[in-house]
């Protein structure tokens, strides 16, 4: 097999490597015996985490992209088992044309199936349904030693929640079988609820009466005084073909949302705090404005920026960091306020400011997901100052018992990663024991210090 | 009338987007190669995919005794077959101009076992007075390089041996369609240095699965390589054999 070597990066486009690249075409390569040196590796699907968890700038990257195929899909009984490589988008008009959905998605399609076990993503159900590891039946996991075995939550259960959110350190993740859940259609009906404040929003988003299967909302983190944390909350559920206008024409078929491509980096001045105010104004009044439920396709509502290809080159050459934590319930309003506050104090502006409830923390040793709630901001990398207010937002994170989400992360501190996932001894105990030569590293796990090279 | 396609050489990048660009138009799909891990992996994929019956089995090009039995095999299997695709290659290396042994599984594969099933096929397909036969030939056999001219050779017998068959299938109404692409992004080139212009295997095989339907006897893939093989092979050979190629 031939091997590349290239500048790599994740979605954030900070940090850029140096990697070596393997892109196996047989399933029987992808295999850490296949690899030609005995260097170290990690597998890379999409490229689609933020910072450094799919780079590998002393060892191999692996990537998966090729390793694609559908292998079996029940649908009778909604199970698919598919390669690790594929993506979401290519399993959506399968499972649809069946009455199937995937159980979870995080806000973009163009994800593999193995990097949405290995972050253990969650979506905007996080609240009802859990994050995607508890919709996996089993996986096919490679281990260092080229052994295929299977796990599940009853066979080998500690590996399999070690590799759900393990950041693909335990091994390669080879094929995935899914659970599905049943729809009748492909639109979803979406109700916004406009907020004028942090206060007001995070009421309605704990309101059982408005409480629906999927729920986010927006915030405008450039308000501040009285209207700061202004936003819409959008709840949202499948629709029912029967409720369906007839000019829709074929209920479990959506027109996918179709756009163009960034053809270029935006220069970094165009999002400052005046464009990004201006356009939180125009959203707010848009988004805020639709004051009855509304019919939207599966992919304006679950994948609104996949219309945009190539939507992080907005950020300009140097990239973003996207900051997403959790806070526990207990602390959880306090905790955003005070991260909402931290960030207009120093007048960086976040294109992208999202919150959402989570529910029960999941089963995943490195899982992210736990009961509170998740912000998320994406923040253009201008200047060094940047990684400074971040580590201020890590100690207010810290303090209120939260923690940062590994699959956006490309800077936090090992310190503070031991500090924020209390299961890392748990999930090392299980890394010992069947990669016990550390074939598996990234340039994320070394920087955390994750395994015998901590710092 | 059947609508069965059989991919021959079925687990390259090239066949199995050709593949599925056929099984995506309602085609059922006879995977024919010789790794037995890989060919139930992607007949299940075409499977779920598309919904079309696939079915695959072990061929080995330079074992052409057994060609014409395997061919008979996938008519019945198929209950007929309405075009043949001819994707397996064999690269080799440099090596292969210097030690005759490897040069020889070079022609072996790509030409006498290319022309071996093709004679079948075209047996097959002449007396029912329709049907396809694409192969997929490489613009390296265009003009003869010191990097790899044993696979040139054997790609540019095999173009003269598919213009052939178009001449005598003409007559019958068979299709005879010779592909030849440029660089492709495939395991065969992945990482290689000088690589330009490289195009994805899906392109290519949507390409191929829509040639059957268009006039062209000869497709370049994609277009451009027609005007670069066309200035390659205008370069004088006084200067073309001084040339590092």
């Amino acid at each position: 097999m031939g091997t590349l070597i290239t500048p790599l990066s994740g979605w954030g486009r900070y940090p850029v490597q140096s990697c070596e690249l393997e892109r196996p075409e047989r399933y029987a390569d992808l295999n850490p015996c296949a690899v030609n040196v005995a260097a170290d590796m990690i597998a890379r699907g999409q490229g689609r985490s933020y910072g450094d968890a799919a780079l590998n700038q002393t060892g191999r990257v692996l990537l998966t992209e090729r390793v694609n195929r559908m292998l079996d899909f029940d649908t009778e009984l909604g199970f698919l088992r598919a390669e690790a490589g594929t993506t979401l988008a290519e399993i959506l008009p399968v499972i649809l044309a069946h009455g199937w959905f995937l159980p979870v998605t995080p806000g973009t399609k163009f994800v593999s199936l193995g990097g949405c076990v290995a972050a253990d993503v969650h979506g905007k159900n996080h609240h009802h349904d859990g994050s995607f590891g508890e919709h996996v039946v089993s996986i096919e996991l490679i281990l260092a030693d080229g052994r295929r075995v299977l796990c599940s939550p009853s066979e080998k259960p500690e590996l399999f929640w070690a590799t759900v959110g393990g950041m693909g350190l335990t091994g390669i993740i080879g094929e995935v079988t899914l659970k599905l859940v049943p729809v009748t259609s492909a639109y979803m009906r979406v109700k916004n609820h406009v907020a004028a404040n942090l206060e007001q929003l995070f009421q309605i988003l704990q309101d059982p009466d408005r409480d629906d299967r999927y729920a986010v909302a927006w915030i405008d983190c450039l308000a501040t005084g009285a209207d700061m944390g202004r936003g819409v909350a959008m709840f949202g559920h499948h629709a029912d073909a029967e409720h369906l206008p007839q000019r829709l024409g074929n209920p479990l078929m959506a027109n996918p949302a179709r756009g163009k491509a960034l053809p270029f980096d935006l220069p970094g001045w165009v999002l400052n705090h005046k464009t990004i105010g201006m356009f939180n104004d125009f959203y707010f009044r848009r988004e805020g404005g639709k004051r009855q439920t509304f019919l939207s396709g599966y992919d304006a509502y679950f994948y609104p920026l996949d219309s945009i290809g190539q939507w992080n080159r907005m950020y300009g050459k140097r990239g973003f960091v996207q900051y997403q934590c959790v806070i526990p319930d207990a602390t959880a309003f306090d905790g955003i306020r005070e991260l909402l506050q931290e960030l207009s104090a120093t007048r960086r502006a976040s294109f992208l400011a999202v919150l959402k409830r989570l529910g029960e923390q999941g089963r995943g040793m490195l899982s992210f997901p736990l009961a509170g709630y998740t912000l998320a901001l994406d923040l253009p990398l201008r200047d060094d100052g940047l990684f400074k207010l971040l580590d201020r937002l890590d100690e207010i994170v810290l303090r209120h018992g939260g923690r940062v989400y590994l699959a956006k992360d490309a800077r936090l501190s090992a310190e503070s990663f031991h500090a924020m996932y209390p299961r890392y001894d748990e999930f090392i105990g299980v890394k010992n024991s069947v990669d016990p030569e550390y074939r598996f590293s990234s340039s994320m796990s070394l920087r955390l210090g994750i395994g015998s090279k901590a710092i | 009338m059947s609508k069965s396609v059989l991919i021959l050489g079925a687990t390259s990048a090239i066949a199995r987007a050709t593949a599925a660009a056929f099984a995506a138009r309602g085609h059922g799909i006879y995977l024919a190669g010789r790794d037995m891990n890989e060919l139930p992996r992607i007949a299940s994929d075409l499977r779920v995919r598309y919904g079309v019956e696939v079915r695959y089995g072990t061929f080995e090009a330079e074992a052409t005794v057994t060609h014409a039995a395997f061919l008979q095999q996938v008519i019945v299997d198929m209950n007929g077959l309405s075009g043949v695709v001819l994707a397996f290659g064999y690269l080799g290396d440099q090596i292969a101009a210097r030690d005759f042994s490897v040069g020889a599984k070079v022609i072996a594969s790509n030409f006498t076992g290319a022309a071996s099933i093709l004679a079948e096929c075209a047996n097959h397909f002449e007396p029912l007075k329709s049907g396809f036969i694409i192969g997929i030939s490489s613009v390296a056999g265009e003009r003869g390089r010191q990097s790899n001219y044993v696979y040139g050779a054997a790609k540019g017998a095999l173009s003269l041996y598919l213009q052939g068959l178009r001449n005598r299938l003409f007559a019958s109404g068979v299709r005879v369609i010779t592909v030849k692409p440029g660089f492709v992004d495939t395991a065969m080139t992945y990482g290689l240095p000088g690589m330009f212009l490289v195009a994805s295997p899906q392109s290519i095989g949507e390409r191929i699965a829509r040639a059957p339907e268009r006039s062209a006897d000869i497709l370049y893939l994609p277009w451009f390589w027609r005007y670069i093989m066309l200035i390659i092979k205008h370069i004088p050979e006084l200067i073309f054999k001084r040339l590092k190629l």
